[in-house]
């Protein structure tokens, strides 16, 4: 299967550079059967690939340790769950699974685009052929997967107790499949300026395509900081690491897009920049995966160091170059149609939140690279960690959240003030009561407060919207409220799909401030022994370890410490936390001793205990106990989040807006004659 | 009829099993809470690295600020009180809070702790960068940048509010005027408005 595997990408890298070719050259003569043959050559690289991954996953579930890749990153006894996920879970595999997946996506473009779109699909079918072709080279040339050993292991060496979870299965896809849906629109985009085809068209092409990599970015920036929350025990969720920041990077200037291309689409101004921001997200994209790939900054999250980072910064360099080139020959095409009319309009304050957006999403990147930087410039390395990163991002995360309330309420074009009262009277007063009473409540954390006075602030506008929506529905055509909030959602997804992702973002800030009343204590207890701590709400946990267990599991020897748990004297529960040894068929051991957390959840806070270890092999146990506020909301806010954008994906609805809009305006339009 | 043929009979097989019963020591209960000293595991060996007690100064929120300045050198990039108690397989940090204890019972404040380990390491032991030099233009470079491209962006919108507007590609000089009056428009506007907002 290998051998197929191998045959496969080969495959798969000459019909890249036909795809290309033809794609180019039909595009540029108008020959339809050049045209024709890079599609076809599109659909046929996909199905090279798709086979290479097949191959893939038949080696790693026949535990074909002659293949490297297989003896490095599975065992006979990993579960079956993860035995697939070691697909992506080395630095060849996941390659392999970029090419595959942009694949499966270069061919859906080809099949879904509207007809109305077609004149860019060669285009789109060749610059998407050669970021495939590009990914493939590396596979051969550097990093193969299908490369075997000169000899053949007993067992495999497993996969990293770490990747051993849930969220290790679902969070790289969902990450994966963010950064790889980007080339779509990229590739609209590069097509739109090779055609000189600038207007709104190509926009309407990536409308889906766009929202459907934000979606996948946002789900799986999620997903990773559940991962590192339940699994790596530090008791946080986001630690700025390179890697973490790499897929933030892109997300900034995705959300920064989908709020200027509204401004394009109502009154045809920011071309320049929409398109700037949608190479810059593709661009970024390609830097996160450089970054994650390359070892050129150190992270816990990355590969290991290998060759393939010289190919990635040589293809980033190219592929900026020649993109932002061809954006600048094409810059006297990109006029606005119109201008803005008032400083205090819609349009403004989007281009203030994109300003943020795009200035977080610089700040981050700034300080990612900063170590290299202070090196090359005074030959020192520094590190660049949390401190600075809050230090910051904080105050921009926070004026950010500012204008997520602010942008909805003032009009498009220009706003009155009297649109301005009626808008901003209620959520002003909500969020300055809620001032009010955390400073009267005691609280004293300065961002905290005013983080959470603000995400009050932009509730009540957002409440505020549903509220009139669903009224002028209830009146005028007699539906209970909550008929009327649901139509309001199916009748304008876009607008209040968007609220709805404004809610979970609220909701996410809000949870966040909950680190800073984070809780804990290290203790060494014997059994029966109990600690103490206070949680920021005024309860009082008891600890008592009742004891340590060993058994074992599939693919470990467990050490388990089991802690009752009493709230303000009344038992709550036990959690059970637990030192992992990881082990071959064979019973060797594979790697360190890892750490699996116990926690416990609810809407307020978490209990978060960890099991250090033990003193001189007894049950005398090391535990660290830390409690965390508000760290439920987080999970919540992505879940909001992205039940948001699934609206605002979802097929229909637009249209209608859009007839009754043309019968509004046509209405309009015979009462003024 | 014999119990047994030679050997042993059932009654003195099941006498002798009484008294080895019987004969057996109490075995010594582990794990009950309050039951005393700690038993034994079974593999200590499984449980990781042993770890000394802990001590309060372990939790010693002055040593926990001093210790969350400096990043742990055994390249997990956390700070060096968060990887003693997050990997506890990590002999690095342990080593280096020992290093904090020490320098503190020796006299030194924090600041003169945070430069004894820069003198010994360099600035990268530092998890921020400290505010002087060139690091300034790592904290300053966004917020200033940002600062600019707003100030600009607010010169560019006064500028374009105040120049007339570019009539869209086909409704320019050719489209027809609107023929309404003060009123109808205003209230044109206002509908509009209500249908922004």
């Amino acid at each position: 299967m290998t051998l197929l595997g191998s045959l496969a990408l080969w495959l798969a890298f000459l019909l890249g550079h036909w795809a290309v070719v033809t794609g180019v050259v039909g595009g540029w003569k108008q020959r339809a059967d050049l045209i024709q043959s890079s599609r076809h050559a599109v659909f046929a690289m996909c199905g090279a690939l798709l086979a290479a991954v097949v191959s893939l996953e038949v080696a790693l579930f026949q535990h074909d340790f002659n293949v490297e890749y297989v003896a490095a990153y599975t065992s006979r006894n990993l579960p079956i769950f993860y035995t697939w996920s070691a697909l992506y879970a080395g630095q060849k595999g996941s390659l392999l699974f970029w090419a595959s997946v942009l694949s499966v996506f270069a061919s859906l473009a080809q099949v879904l685009t509207a007809r109305r779109h077609r004149a860019y699909l060669p285009y789109v079918g060749a610059i998407t052929s050669l970021v495939i072709t590009f990914f493939v080279s590396v596979m051969i040339f550097t990093a193969n997967p299908f490369e075997r050993l000169p000899y053949t292991p007993l067992d495999g060496r497993g996969l990293n107790p770490q990747l051993q979870n849930p969220g290790m299965v679902f969070h790289p896809p969902m990450l994966y499949l963010g950064y790889i849906s980007i080339t779509i629109p990229f590739a609209f985009a590069m097509a739109a300026l090779i055609t000189k085809r600038l207007d709104n068209d190509w926009l309407m092409a990536i409308r889906k395509w766009t929202l459907l990599s934000w979606l996948f970015l946002s789900v799986g920036i999620v997903l990773g900081m559940w991962w590192a929350y339940v699994e790596l025990g530090w008791g946080g969720y986001w630690a700025w690491d390179p890697v973490e920041n790499a897929s933030f990077l892109p997300w900034l200037t995705m959300t920064a897009f989908l709020h200027s291309v509204m401004i394009q689409e109502k009154r045809g101004m920011l071309r320049k920049w929409n398109l700037a921001l949608i190479i810059g997200s593709w661009l970024l994209s390609i830097l996160g995966t450089f970054i994650t790939r390359s070892g050129v900054i150190s992270s816990v999250h990355s590969f290991t160091q290998s060759g393939v980072g010289p190919f990635f910064m040589g293809f980033l360099l190219i592929a900026a170059t020649a993109s932002f080139g061809l954006y600048f020959t094409r810059l006297h095409l990109l006029e606005a149609e119109t201008r803005l009319e008032s400083m205090v309009s819609r349009e403004a304050s989007f281009l203030f939140n994109n300003l943020l957006l795009v200035g977080i999403a610089f700040s981050v990147l700034w300080g990612t690279l900063f170590p290299i930087l202070s090196e090359a410039v005074r030959g020192t390395k520094v590190t660049v960690g949390p401190p600075f990163f809050n230090q910051v991002n904080i105050p921009l995360g926070v004026a950010l959240l500012l204008l997520t309330g602010i942008g909805p309420l003032i009009a498009w074009r220009r706003a009155s003030p009297a649109n301005l009262k009626r808008q901003f009277a209620l959520p002003l007063t909500a969020g300055g009561l809620t001032l009010l009473v955390l400073l009267v409540s005691g609280m004293r954390d300065g961002w905290a407060i005013t983080a959470i006075a603000i995400g009050i602030f932009v509730l009540a506008t957002i409440v505020q919207e549903f509220w009139r929506g669903a009224s002028a529905r209830h009146r005028q055509y007699g539906e209970a409220y909550a008929v009327a909030v649901g139509r309001l959602i199916g009748r304008n997804r876009r607008r209040y799909g968007g609220y709805i992702v404004h809610l979970g973002i609220v909701t996410l800030f809000i949870a966040f401030t909950g680190m800073a009343f984070k809780r804990e204590t290290q203790a060494t207890l014997r059994p029966g022994e109990s600690v103490t701590l206070q949680s920021p709400y005024g309860y009082t946990y008891r600890f008592t370890h009742l004891g340590i267990s060993q058994y074992d599991a599939l693919n470990r020897e467990v050490t388990a410490g089991t802690v009752e748990i009493a709230r303000d004297g009344k038992r709550i529960g036990l959690l059970t936390t637990e030192k992992r040894q990881h082990v071959d068929a064979f019973k060797r051991p594979t790697f360190e001793p890892s750490t699996e957390v116990g926690i416990r959840s609810d809407l307020r806070e978490d209990i978060y205990i960890v099991l250090g270890g033990v003193v001189n092999g007894t049950e005398q146990a090391v535990y660290r106990f830390t409690i965390n506020p508000l760290v439920w909301w987080v999970w919540y806010g992505g879940m909001i989040v992205a039940l948001g954008g699934v609206i605002v994906m979802w097929p229909g609805g637009a249209p209608a807006v859009r007839r009754a809009q043309a019968g509004y305006a046509v209405k309009l339009v015979g009462k003024a004659q | 009829m014999k119990a047994v043929r030679g050997g042993v009979s059932r009654r003195e097989f099941l006498a002798l099993g009484s008294m080895v019963f019987l004969m057996r020591p109490p075995q010594q209960q582990d794990s009950l809470p309050g039951a005393g000293p700690s038993g034994r595991l079974w593999d200590p060996e499984r449980a990781g690295r042993p770890l000394p007690p802990t001590t309060a100064r372990d939790n010693d929120a002055y040593l926990q600020t001093i210790e969350k300045r400096l990043r742990c050198t055994c390249g997990c990039g956390l700070d060096v009180y968060t990887c003693r108690t997050t990997d506890f397989t990590c002999t690095t940090s342990p080593a280096m809070h020992r290093r904090v204890m020490a320098l503190q019972d020796a006299g030194m404040n924090a600041d003169q702790i945070i430069a004894a380990f820069v003198k010994e390491n360099g600035e990268a032991i530092l998890m921020a960068p400290p505010k002087r030099g060139f690091n300034l233009a790592g904290y300053f470079v966004p917020s200033v940048l940002i600062l600019i491209a707003g100030a600009l962006l607010v010169l560019a919108l006064r500028r374009w509010t105040r120049t007339p507007a570019v009539a869209p590609a086909g409704q320019g000089a050719g489209a027809p005027g609107v023929s309404a009056t003060p009123e109808e428009l205003a209230r044109l506007q206002h509908e509009l408005d209500q249908i922004d907002a």
